[in-house]
């Protein structure tokens, strides 16, 4: 088959998706509409880490931090500033980028584990701030009736903004992970001496990265805050940022729609068992203590290996 | 070329390089040996990159590049291979020469074009020069060991390098391997004017390709010459040819 060809097809596949779930908005009732946006905001911020978990090889220990500040950098603007609404949903990824960069700039030339540590403490330190500082933030309250923009504030609107950003927030990832630049950050991954040794500049790189995947959690922000009207500190604390890592090592943390579907199978889990039991991280340790023993490479890298196995390679 | 002046690295204590010199022409094939611990690989850290010396100057083309960060030294135009096999073992033949040739090319900074299809005909060039184009869709880590060897010459190929520098390009090769990996160097020298730096354990491979022959032994030089002299040299006999010539040739 030609390439071309090939992208073509990938092309009106994932727009055919795109027109689909927007369809399911004229069928599904309300609350499957809240819970599968909720879904998609979700495995859009688990696909942003993945950019650098599963692409990058770098331990990104506290990716919540960038959603948090995504989310209340727009909940301040819509709630404090008259600015437009727009503006706060572009500024708020940017602000998010802007602290991948500093954070990136401290911890990018530790290796894996301090810097997985380092990453902690930083976000740990933003968490604090915004757990504290009520009169700005609304401390462990956080920030309730959110006025969102009229079009994209019903349940449906806000629905098929999702779709369509979550859309388009995935195509320009994968174009980035089929990009030289991605090839390359997969490379940095497997053996950044060799890399190195053929000219390429490593820790730049790897700050690109952390840059691209911070902006991303950003965007996935702006939309818990629509889909939710408020926000609160939780967004940004350490134990979210291992359930997006969890859902990475879910899904397949190799592959790139992999942490889309470990996003999905934790979110309708902690539904189903959360309306059950109060004990849901209970259930979310055994999941990981099976993921670890029976799915080293998540469900999808299990799938794909299978097919590998069944095609006889 | 290349010129190494008076260079010196220690590991706290140990003296790894203690004035070494080394001169390099254009087009030359020059072959660094010494006993086991005499400092070669090390040396040759020190050129790519990997390692700052303590002291000294390494010349490269008339400007001093000690000290410069290994990604650096390549863009000058120094590529090195890896005495153990050092490649992405994930990726596939033709990807892990891509990389090299995209990165020769500046093109890893660009975020939306496809990889896969980019710098093609460079990299098909390269692998059917080195003799891996019909195993360039295969997962490196399924390769044999003398073809992952090859394949390390394939990626210092892709940047396009004016020096190559090999640490040891037949370790752990079968003879048969050895042979044809000697005949690749040779063509690919003459073919493409390269200029080699190597150093190997094997004599023979040593005196049939070399034009010059550096000797090293504790982190210093004690002679670089043809190897005519470099064999009848009584330093080096006492040195390394002494007991080890026996065994090794």
């Amino acid at each position: 088959m030609k390439p071309e060809n090939t992208g073509i097809k990938k092309t009106a596949a994932a727009l055919g998706t795109v027109a689909g779930f927007m369809l399911l908005a004229l069928i599904l009732p309300r609350y499957y509409l809240y819970l599968l946006a909720l879904i998609l905001t979700t495995g859009l911020l688990a696909t942003s880490l993945n950019l650098v978990l599963g692409f990058g090889g770098m331990y990104q220990f506290h990716h919540a931090v960038f959603y948090g500040t995504g989310a209340y950098c727009l909940a301040l603007i819509l709630t404090k500033t008259g600015l437009p609404a727009w503006l706060g949903y572009l500024a708020a990824p940017l602000a998010a980028a802007l602290l991948g960069l500093i954070m990136g700039l401290l911890t990018v030339r530790l290796s894996a584990l301090y810097f997985g540590m380092l990453q902690i403490s930083l976000g740990s330190l933003v968490w604090a701030i915004v757990y504290r500082w009520y009169s700005f933030t609304g401390g462990d309250d956080g920030i309730h009736g959110i006025p969102v923009p009229d079009l994209i504030g019903t349940s449906r609107g806000a629905y098929l903004f999702v779709v369509l950003v979550t859309g388009a927030c995935l195509a320009v990832m994968y174009r980035i992970v089929t990009s030289p630049f991605g090839m390359v950050f997969t490379g940095i991954r497997d053996n950044p001496e060799r890399c190195r040794a053929v000219g390429i500049n490593v820790t730049g790189h790897q700050l690109a990265g952390q840059v691209m995947a911070a902006f991303f959690a950003g965007v996935a922000g702006t939309l818990f805050v629509t889909v939710e009207g408020s926000v609160f500190p939780d967004m940004m604390f350490w134990t979210l940022s291992l359930e997006i890592l969890i859902m990475c090592l879910l899904g397949g943390w190799f592959t790139f729609f992999g942490p889309l579907l470990g996003a999905a199978i934790i979110v309708v889990l902690r539904t189903v068992v959360g309306s059950y039991t109060e004990y849901w991280t209970l259930v979310l340790g055994v999941v990981l203590i099976l993921l670890i023993f029976f799915l080293p490479e998540g469900v999808l890298g299990m799938i794909r290996r299978g097919g590998d196995n069944a095609a006889g390679k | 070329m290349l010129r190494v002046n008076e260079l010196v690295k220690t590991f706290g204590g140990f003296k790894a390089v203690d004035g070494a010199h080394l001169h390099v022409a254009p087009g030359e094939v020059v072959a660094v040996i010494g006993p086991n611990g005499a400092g070669k690989t090390t040396l040759f850290h020190l050129i790519t990159g990997q390692l700052v010396p303590d002291r000294g100057e390494i010349l490269f083309k008339g400007k001093n590049i000690a000290g410069l960060p290994p990604h650096k030294v390549c863009r000058r135009g120094i590529a090195r291979s890896y005495q153990v096999v050092n490649v992405f073992d994930r990726l596939t033949v033709l990807e892990n020469v891509q990389i090299a040739v995209l990165a020769r090319q500046s093109k890893t900074w660009n975020l939306f074009q496809t990889a896969s299809r980019m710098c093609l005909e460079d990299t098909i060039r390269i692998l059917q020069n080195v003799g891996l184009a019909d195993k360039a869709d295969r997962i490196c880590a399924n390769l044999s060991h003398g073809d992952r060897k090859v394949l390390e010459i394939a990626i210092t190929l892709g940047s396009k390098p004016e020096l190559i520098i090999m640490d040891e390009p037949t370790a752990g090769m079968s003879p048969e391997e050895t042979a044809a990996t000697l005949k690749l160097m040779q063509r690919l020298c003459r073919q493409m004017g390269l200029t080699l730096l190597f150093c190997e354990h094997d004599m023979e491979m040593v005196f049939s390709i070399a034009d010059r022959i550096m000797v090293m032994q504790q982190g210093r030089t004690i002679i670089q010459d043809i190897p005519e002299r470099v064999r009848a040299d009584k330093r080096v006999r006492e040195a390394y040819l002494g007991g080890a010539d026996t065994c090794s040739a």
